[in-house]
Formats: C-alpha cells, structure tokens, sequence
C-alpha cells in the first residue's frame, strides 16, 4: 500500500467523526462537509510532506472548523481573507488539547447524530441509505448511484431533496439524554443492516458495485460497536453481518446465479468472519439480554459451525426463531421458521405452518418459492410447479427467478422420465 | 536474543482498507515473514481481531469489561516473536515490515519468559 493510499484509508477512517464534530459546530450539514473537503485537501498537500498527524480526526475538524469559518466569512465579506498558511502552522500546539478533548463523550454523540440525521422517518428507506452512503461513509454520487443502479443525476437529486428534507427538519443538536440515546442508537442500527442488506441481497454479473455495500455496512457496524462497546444488540448486529458476509464466496456461480446454503462450498467461507462473528456472540451472550440482531446472529451462527448441511442443528434453529418470533413477530420470520421445521420435522409440518401466512405474503417472492420447494419434496408436482410459476412472477432479480427455473426445469426432467 | 515485535496501528483506518487492499499488504509482508521463517528466525506470530471483540478482566474488582483495556489512538493489532542476534536486527526487520504496513508503530521489546505451548488444532496458518 502506497503512503497516498493509507492517508485515504485515514481520511475515510476520520470522516465519520471529523463530519460529525463539524456538524455540531456548524450545524449546517452543507457548510459540515465543505469544511471537511477543504481539510482533506490541505491534508493531502500536507502530509504526505510532513508525515500524517498522530490524530487524524483531530487535525482534520481543527483545519475543517477554520476552513469553515473562512468560507462563512467569505460569503458573508464582512471581514479580511485570513493567511491559510498560519492556520495550519498553529495545529501542532492546538492538535493535544483538542484531541483529548474528543475523547470525551461529545464524540460518541457527534457520531452518532451524524449516523442518525440520514434515518429521518420522512426520507424512505432507499433515501436514508443513500444519505448515509454520502455524508457518513464519504462514497461519491457516481459510486452510490452504481450501487443502486441509477444515473448519476437521479443519485444526485435524490440526495439534494434528502439533505433539504433534513435540513428543515430542526435536528436536535443538545446532548441527548439516555433515552433518546438510545433510540437513536436503534434507528441507526436498523439503518447499518439495511445498507447490508442492500450489498448481501445484490445477485448477477453486476453484483459487485453493490456488493460492496455489506462491507460498508460491517465497517460502520463495527464503529458504532467501537463507540458503544457494551450493547449486546450492537455486538448482534455485527456478527450477524460478519456471518453472513462470511459466505459470500460461495454464495454466486461463475455467472452471478445464487447457491442455496446447502450446496455452498463451505471451504469457501470466510474463517476468519466466522470467528469474529461467533466471538462476538459469545460476548453479548453474557449480558443476558437478548434481542432480534443477536437472535438472528446465533442463528447464523449455527450454520456457520455446520461443517455439512447434514450437520445443522435445525431444532435449535427452530427454537431460536421462535424466540424471534416473539420478539419482532411478522410473518417473513414464520417462513424461515418453517424451513427450518422442514428440516427437523419434515415437509408436512412446515407446509402446515406457512399455509395461514398466503394472504399477507401473496405478493412475497420467498413465500412461493418456499411453499413450492416444500410441496416439491412431498412429491405434490403440479402444485409446486404452481407456486414457483407465481414466485418467477415477483421475482426481484434475475438471479432469483432463473435460481427458480432450476427447480421447473427439474420438476420437467422428472416428469419427462416418468412419462 | 528473543523479542516480541509489537504491532500498533489505529485499527478504524486498517478496518478502512478494502478487501484488496488488505489482501496485497499481507502479501507484502508474508514474503517478509518467509524470509524470517527460512532464516529461523521468525517464532509464533499473530494477528488479532479488532478491539470490539475484545473483552478485559479488571483483576482487582473482578469486573469483566466488554472492550480493550486501553483506550488508544493505536491498538495492539497483532505480535510476532523473532530471535534476533541484536536490537539492530530487530529495527532492520521492523523497518521491513513497516515498509510492507505503513501507519503506525512497532513496539520492540526484549521476551523474559517464552512458553512455546502445545500444538493447538485448528489454527489457521496464514
């Protein structure tokens, strides 16, 4: 790695903080990022002559915070144009106290109100993740609007009418009190797992600009489990991100299409994810507070410690939905309960179960896919061929209802021989 | 002369690498530890996992603490142990390595007691 590469790995390490702590003094989101722009600029003339500072953030919200007050006092032309130069020679003696100064709990909040600002209850789930994609992990507009698979003046908009919905939103800019802390702690999490989730469920020859998101969404995870090192929620959700991710090359064939778990190649999962992962819940374990991120991640853990698909413990896996179930019930996690009845009490019972969830996931890809697959196994042709017809029909992807093919192309073989 | 060479490096900027970046600064160094290997010189050496999925016994409250046990601006990332003719090697193969792995610092420091354990399955060679 070149030096030019580690300061970039420190300025999208910084950002997140120095964006948070510019905000607060600002508190204009716009004016937040020029100033950080304008730091990250002089920091790319600056350091790789003198050497990166022993404190990245702190150095960049000091030349951001005056950056900012020179572009306020330009705009506004009351006052002198001051030396950019004498700005920064002053850093080395202001650079200590600052940084001790961050160290206190206006960092953690700083952080976090940057991260919560993009879960605005009015902004639709694709808005906030796109908000968040720009302001706290610093993507460009060209790099979020391939993700999302739009044109870069779509992405553009979209993120110009977010900041503006934001903007007249009043964000709260006190300390927060616990309460709200921690509300906020859990609209920011969900907003994490759904940038995941938008990289994990990316399939086809086009995948990987989106894929790429799940190890966005790990990063930020694991910054929030850095700020908030004892919630057991906190430490779910980044191991169930972990173990998830940690199958990702073993998840697509060479052409993009999906490999279903159990015919993954496990020598491709990823170890040392796992082992994160599964240290992760064996932490949050000893608090004794359980929640959906952390009942999902031990959930995942267990196909994780399967070394063959004979090999999982599909009742445990059962019982933990069941406990999922009554902690967020919805119907979707009845159905991946019911595949895991599939396996530990046969197709039957699982068909039974998922039977009374058609009419709320008539219009669910997985539903039929599920059902299909379950009356595919209790030799019920005609009816499966029925089911994955409908699930080719709310296909999300290609890869969904060419994976779906398979199954109509098998359920065809077999007849064709039976005839 | 046996010494541990302590890797620290602010852990939020190495978390920052991509995959590939990752990948091509391992690569580095492991032609750097064959080397040591080839040479014997290079004992057991480790990289750990990030400090959220660390946790620290404070002995003298039994208090468990999810978290490192000290909060830095570097974290202790990983050690290796090298058996060295003198300090001098010690800095030349730091040096080599923190060419490999900029940003940071390489703590050398001398072992007094050296346990070389058993065998333990399962652990990954990299």
């Amino acid at each position: 790695m070149t030096d030019l590469a580690w300061i970039d790995a420190a300025l999208a390490a910084a950002r997140p903080q120095a964006v948070g702590a510019l905000l607060r003094y600002f508190r204009d989101l716009d004016t937040a990022e020029e100033a950080f722009q304008d730091a990250c600029l002089r920091a790319l003339k600056n350091w790789p002559a003198n050497g990166p500072p022993r404190d990245p953030a702190a150095w960049l919200i000091l030349v951001g915070r005056n950056a900012g007050i020179d572009g306020v006092r330009r705009r506004s032309r009351t006052t002198a144009l001051p030396d950019d130069d004498a700005a920064v020679s002053d850093l080395d003696d202001a650079e200590a106290p600052l940084a001790e100064r961050l160290d206190g709990a206006d960092y953690r909040d700083d952080v976090l109100r940057l991260m919560f600002i993009c879960c605005h209850p009015d902004l639709p789930q694709t808005q906030q993740i796109a908000l968040a994609l720009r302001i706290v992990s610093g993507l460009s507009v060209r790099q979020i609007a391939r993700a999302f698979l739009v044109g870069e003046s779509a992405m553009e908009q979209r993120i110009t009418r977010a900041k503006a919905r934001i903007a007249g939103s009043g964000a709260s800019f006190e300390t927060p009190g616990p309460a709200e802390r921690a509300e906020r702690l859990a609209a920011v999490a969900a907003m994490v797992y759904l940038i995941f989730n938008e990289g994990y469920s990316a399939s086809g020859p086009d995948r990987e600009d989106r894929a790429a998101l799940a190890g966005e969404a790990i990063r930020l995870g694991r910054l929030l489990l850095r700020l908030y090192q004892t919630e057991p929620e906190i430490m779910g959700l980044v191991a169930l991100m972990l173990l998830q991710h940690s199958r990702a090359p073993a998840r697509f064939d060479a052409d993009g299409g999906i490999i279903l778990m159990d015919d993954q190649d496990r020598s491709l999962w990823n170890r040392a994810m796992i082992g994160e992962g599964l240290a992760l819940i064996d932490k949050a374990m000893r608090h004794r507070r359980t929640g959906p991120y952390l009942v999902q991640a031990a959930i995942a853990a267990l196909h994780a410690r399967a070394a063959t698909p004979d090999a999982t413990d599909w009742a445990q896996i059962d019982a933990l939905y069941a406990t999922l179930e009554q902690l967020t019930p919805s119907p979707v996690v009845t159905l991946n309960r019911a595949v895991a009845v599939s396996k530990a009490d046969g197709p039957e019972a699982a068909l039974a179960m998922i039977a009374p969830l058609e009419t709320r996931l008539s219009g669910y890809f997985n539903y039929f896919g599920v059902k299909g697959a379950l009356l595919l196994q209790l030799e019920r042709g005609a009816e499966a061929r029925e089911a994955f017809d409908r699930a080719i029909a709310l296909a999300n992807s290609p890869a969904e209802a060419a994976h779906i093919r398979q199954h109509l192309d098998r359920l065809m073989a077999d007849a064709g021989r039976a005839g | 002369m046996l010494y541990a060479i302590l890797c620290y490096n602010a852990e939020d900027v190495v978390m920052s690498w991509s995959q590939a970046e990752d990948d091509a600064v391992m690569a580095k160094l492991s032609v750097v530890h064959e080397r040591l290997e080839r040479e014997n010189k290079l004992g057991p050496s480790l990289r750990l996992m990030p400090t959220t999925a660390a946790t620290t016994l404070h002995k003298q409250k039994d208090l468990v603490i999810d978290g490192p046990y000290a909060e830095t601006k570097e974290q202790l990332l990983g050690f290796y142990i090298v058996d060295i003719a003198n300090l001098d090697e010690g800095v030349a193969i730091a040096r080599e390595l923190g060419q490999a792995n900029p940003g940071g610092a390489y703590e050398l420091r001398p072992v007094r007691l050296f346990l070389p354990g058993a065998e333990i399955p399962g652990t990954e060679r990299t």
